[in-house]
């Protein structure tokens, strides 16, 4: 009786942990059989070389160009903020600072990752933009800029918290054959360990770029709602996750084409980031071997 | 200057750089809760928490968004904490060392990356659309589930792990059973570090905007929702129509929501710190 009742409780454990499987799946059903849809009545090659995306106006163009350019162009300002100002507080925290300047800094940065998103979208729209357009005339109302900025400086812990963990973990001997050899805290740093924890930091940097990329409601609110294909960043211009974001909120018929756009769209977000996470994860399972 | 002097020199700008930096973040943070709190302090009472949406600024409150919130959240724990703590048990006391669970993990690891606007896609086409749910609560929280889903199994998982083995083996010895083991050893001496991760599932949860609105939650909820079957309006989306419009009076009242919604997620993660260090404390055995 016992034993039958021990099967029976681990079963429906087992079906719970199954159904982690079962979101994958269904996410990967979903957006590949709308976006099929999709492609019966767009040609999959102007979807790649067409530089317009118009499907919400009368003469309708269906080029993702545009909005994977605005994605990666605000995620590139973020990273150029966030990988500096990580990793130097990354190394700060681990070769300079001590104990507890660390223990009260580093989960006060973690604040950082944990106020909402909306609010920095606020941040960004009525502060940053207005404080930038004093030094930048001609920077308009909804911008790249802002909107990369503030993503950026969300994003440090991210780089800082993880690049911490990955120096940690470097085996002290390491560093302390540096200063046997004379070294500064800064050569030992640069020359030893972040060398040593390169694929932890370079984990920390993808998942970083995965989160910018997949990242809305500050470019939603702030970047505008302009598909351009500009490496302009003082210009509005429109990323993939904002188009979906204002599909949502028009009245849009289902069963339309400007419908299936957002699975479309969906889609091609999904792959850049599924890409990102499966690529960190190899190299986080080979750098854990590494030091076993 | 010789060579030795070069490097100590570096080494000393380095560091101030390096504290420049540190602080940086921290002033970002501090400059943005001044900015929300000089422009919004002012604009909180009584009438701001318990009127309804209003097409006029100075009357508008946030009562049905609040609500709606507090719905969205409690059905959000009522769904993803069983199936989240219980997958969390499979894959650490079950299911360790089979091809299976290496799988669910890269599996696990891979969906906590998904960006959370799709899983509001999913939750439009699954529950919206093919379940029938519509915009509904039910709609809105089944999402969310999802989302914290692999949040709520990490944590779980981590809590289980730092539970040694020999109090677990201590239980086998005197005669109990594997379930009996987790039910009455394991879980217990885990709860804070589960409880931990379910408190962050809860403060990620009140900070999503962006599925709520692809799964079609409304801006203009005019009525108090009172069955999981209602339309609905969250307290970001409100923000979010707010920060949208171009009236000044608005924006106010959006930094006012925010700071009512800051005030949610600190409380939430103050929670967590201090659970995570009084049971880091205690734990040691």
């Amino acid at each position: 009786m016992v034993s039958v009742k021990e099967r029976i409780i681990e079963v429906i454990l087992f079906l719970c942990s199954l159904l982690t499987v079962l979101i994958t799946l269904g996410i990967i059903v979903i957006l590949a059989s709308e976006t099929f849809n999709f492609f019966s009545k767009v040609s999959i090659i102007e979807f790649f070389t067409e530089t317009e995306w118009t499907p919400l106006f009368a003469n309708k163009k269906f080029g993702i160009l545009p909005l994977v350019c605005g994605t990666l162009l605000v995620t590139v300002i973020a990273i150029l903020v966030a990988l500096p100002l990580g990793l130097t507080i990354a190394v700060y925290l681990n070769e300079y600072a001590n104990q507890k300047f660390t223990a009260v800094v580093k989960p006060l940065l973690e604040i950082l990752a944990a106020i909402p998103t909306v609010v920095y979208g606020f941040f960004a729209l009525t502060f940053v933009t207005p404080l930038l357009q004093r030094v930048l005339p001609n920077l308009s109302g909804f911008n790249a800029l802002s909107a990369g900025l503030v993503m950026g400086v969300m994003i440090i812990p991210y780089i800082s918290s993880l690049s911490e963990d990955a120096l940690r973990a470097v085996p002290k001997s390491l560093r302390e054959a540096a200063y046997g050899m004379g070294s500064t805290r800064l050569q030992t740093a640069f020359k030893v360990m972040v060398p040593a924890a390169s694929s932890g930091i370079i984990v920390s940097v993808i998942l970083a770029i995965s989160r910018a990329i997949g990242e809305t409601m500050i470019v939603a609110i702030a970047a505008g709602q302009e598909p351009k294909l500009t490496l302009n960043p003082l210009t509005s211009l429109e990323t993939i996750t904002t188009y979906i974001v204002q599909v949502s909120m028009g009245d849009v018929p289902r069963n339309s084409i400007e419908y299936s756009t957002i699975f479309s769209a969906g889609i091609t977000l999904f792959i850049f980031t599924f890409l990102l996470n499966n690529i960190s994860f190899v190299i986080k399972r080979k750098y854990h071997q590494k030091y076993e | 200057m010789n060579n030795s002097q070069v490097n100590r020199i570096k080494d000393t700008a380095f560091k101030f750089f390096a504290i420049a930096c540190t602080f940086f973040g921290l002033l970002v943070l501090a400059v943005l809760l001044y900015d929300i709190l000089s422009k919004g302090l002012t604009r909180i009472d009584l009438d701001f928490i318990t009127n309804l949406p209003s097409r006029r600024a100075a009357s508008a409150g946030i009562y049905t968004a609040l609500l709606g919130m507090i719905w969205i959240l409690v059905l959000t724990v009522i769904i993803a904490f069983p199936i989240g703590i219980a997958a969390g048990i499979y894959l650490e006391e079950y299911g360790k060392r089979n091809r299976f669970a290496n799988f669910i993990e890269i599996n696990i690891a891979n969906l906590a990356g998904v960006p959370s606007i799709i899983y509001g896609i999913l939750g439009l086409e699954l529950f919206g659309r093919i379940l029938g749910l519509g915009n509904s609560i039910l709609t809105g929280s089944l999402t969310l589930s999802l989302l914290v889903l692999p949040l709520i199994i990490v944590s779980t998982r981590e809590a289980i792990k730092a539970v040694p083995k020999s109090i677990r083996e201590a239980a086998y010895g005197l005669g109990a059973t594997k379930w009996q083991t987790i039910y009455s050893i394991v879980l217990p001496s885990s709860f804070g570090g589960i409880l931990t991760g379910l408190i962050l599932a809860i403060s990620r949860a009140v900070g999503e905007t962006a599925p709520l609105i692809v799964i079609g939650a409304l801006v203009y909820v005019p009525f108090a929702p009172t069955n999981p079957m209602d339309e609905f309006t969250v307290l970001t989306i409100q923000i979010f129509n707010w920060v949208t419009r171009p009236q000044a009076g608005f924006v106010t009242n959006a930094a006012a929501a925010i700071i009512i919604l800051l005030l949610f997620t600190f409380m939430m993660n103050g929670i967590a710190v201090i659970l995570r260090n009084r049971y880091n404390k205690k734990t040691r055995f």
